[in-house]
């Protein structure tokens, strides 16, 4: 059987490639496309490591095959920053401290970078929640949600 | 690995072919978030995937007679921020909201939920609880059937081969009604319910419960419906008393198992326990409407 011949957009990018369908787009994304910023945690949806969107949705890339990226537009990590230019939510990130090994990072910065789309202005229990899906071992949080809460400030115009 | 077909047919009859037709196993792939995990753990390993959210019917949600149908396959973030419908149903999205995290309901699917079968699914005791009809399609017929009437214990349903979910009825509702879901987990996020419970009440213009649907999940080997622990309320103003009575008669309905996750004799006491408090906070939502 042939490989499925997918074509979809990625960071505003038209991308084609060619996958078995038990490929994940995780894996379409790192092993075929060589955007290595999303992660793999646990590969079973919990810790949210492989968080992209998917027509403006937040989900965890292990969690969806590759063939059904079709027609899709997809946002990683590696379209977050305007060439060297960060995103607010990446320069708060560094000047908080709020990463340590940075494993969980790209998709903590997805996570927060969907929430402050459809919530510009989250208490940190909004926060806290939102990010509920993305396990981190090192930081214990507290400076990831200050990092957010930050950015939503200076995004906001504060 | 051997080699598994993807499909992706845009409508409910040609998913129903390629289903009925698939030599070995086929599966219905509509939110993957419980079934990409058993092809990578090699629990199930499916010949045929037929993918469903293509097919426009089970993608949406529409209003049908004052009441709300929406598609197996419709995703359970876009029923938390359908706001009409999470203003109708609370306690459905009460369920539905302790799915998982954000990520995971950008996927998952109430239609999932029930079809996977699990006695601990969050959403399958709501709508259990909120009279939700499920239509099911096969080759040769179409027909509807209770939310209750589905799973038959853990990832069994009464589904035939070949037929599948394509969506549910929730229906108008009368003037003073509320519903509610709770259950008991360790921590208040991310986990599994050790007990579940739903409520669905509806208050005549004096305050008094003139219709109570009530449910259990993860104290049998499917969710429950507990007629008798709604005969508790019907009748009553849901005083003090009628709360008790409804407490007894649900943790008498439990049938439940030890696990690592709770004691029978923990599930026993917290069903009745989770009722009283889900028919209190639907009790407080039907006084508001």
């Amino acid at each position: 059987m042939a490989k499925h011949h997918v074509t979809a957009t990625v960071n505003g990018d038209v991308v084609e490639f060619l996958c078995e369908t038990h490929q994940t787009l995780l894996e379409v994304l790192r092993d075929e496309l060589g955007l290595t910023g999303t992660k793999e945690g646990c590969g079973t949806g919990d810790c949210g490591a492989c968080s992209v969107t998917v027509d403006g949705r937040l989900m965890c890339s292990c969690l969806v095959l590759g063939v059904e990226a079709e027609g899709k537009a997809i946002q990683t990590i590696e379209g977050m920053a305007v060439g060297t230019k960060l995103h607010p939510l990446q320069r708060k990130f560094l000047e908080h401290a709020a990463l340590q090994c940075g494993i969980c990072t790209p998709g903590i910065l997805i996570a927060a970078r969907s929430l402050l789309e459809r919530n510009p202005d989250p208490t940190e229990e909004e926060v806290r929640y939102w990010l509920a899906g993305n396990l981190c071992r090192c930081t214990g949080y507290h400076k990831i949600v200050d990092a957010v809460l930050d950015a939503a400030r200076e995004m906001r115009g504060g | 690995m051997r080699k598994m077909r993807y499909e992706a047919p845009t409508t409910l009859e040609a998913a129903l072919a390629l289903l009925s037709g698939a030599n070995g196993q086929a599966r219905v792939l509509a939110g993957g978030t419980d079934l990409l995990i058993g092809m990578r753990a090699g629990r199930v390993e499916p010949e045929l995937l037929v993918d469903i959210k293509d097919i426009p019917e089970m993608v949406s949600i529409v209003a049908e007679n004052g009441g709300f149908r929406f598609g197996a396959a419709v995703t359970c973030m876009e029923l938390v921020e359908h706001e009409e419908f999470a203003k109708a149903w609370p306690g459905v999205i009460d369920g539905v909201r302790l799915i998982g995290s954000i990520q995971v309901k950008g996927r998952a699917t109430v239609g999932g939920n029930l079809c996977n079968a699990s006695p601990a699914a969050d959403s399958v005791p709501a709508m259990i609880a909120a009279g939700a009809s499920a239509r099911i399609a096969g080759l040769s017929r179409k027909r509807e059937t209770r939310v209750e009437d589905i799973a038959t214990g853990p990832g069994k349903t009464s589904l035939a081969k070949g037929e599948i979910v394509t969506s549910f009825l929730l229906p108008r509702r009368p003037p003073h009604s509320g519903d509610a879901y709770l259950r008991f987990t360790p921590r208040t996020e991310m986990d599994i319910a050790v007990v579940g419970a739903g409520v669905n009440l509806t208050l005549d213009d004096s305050g008094v419960c003139s219709q109570a649907r009530v449910s259990l999940g993860a104290v049998a080997e499917r969710a429950l419906l507990v007629p008798e622990a709604a005969a508790a309320l019907i009748g009553t103003k849901v005083d003090a008393a009628a709360l008790e009575r409804l407490a007894a008669a649900a943790s008498a309905a439990c049938r439940p198992i030890d696990d690592k996750r709770g004691t029978k004799a923990f599930r026993f006491k917290v069903a009745g326990v989770m009722a009283r408090r889900a028919a209190e906070v639907a009790l407080a939502r039907a006084r508001k409407n």
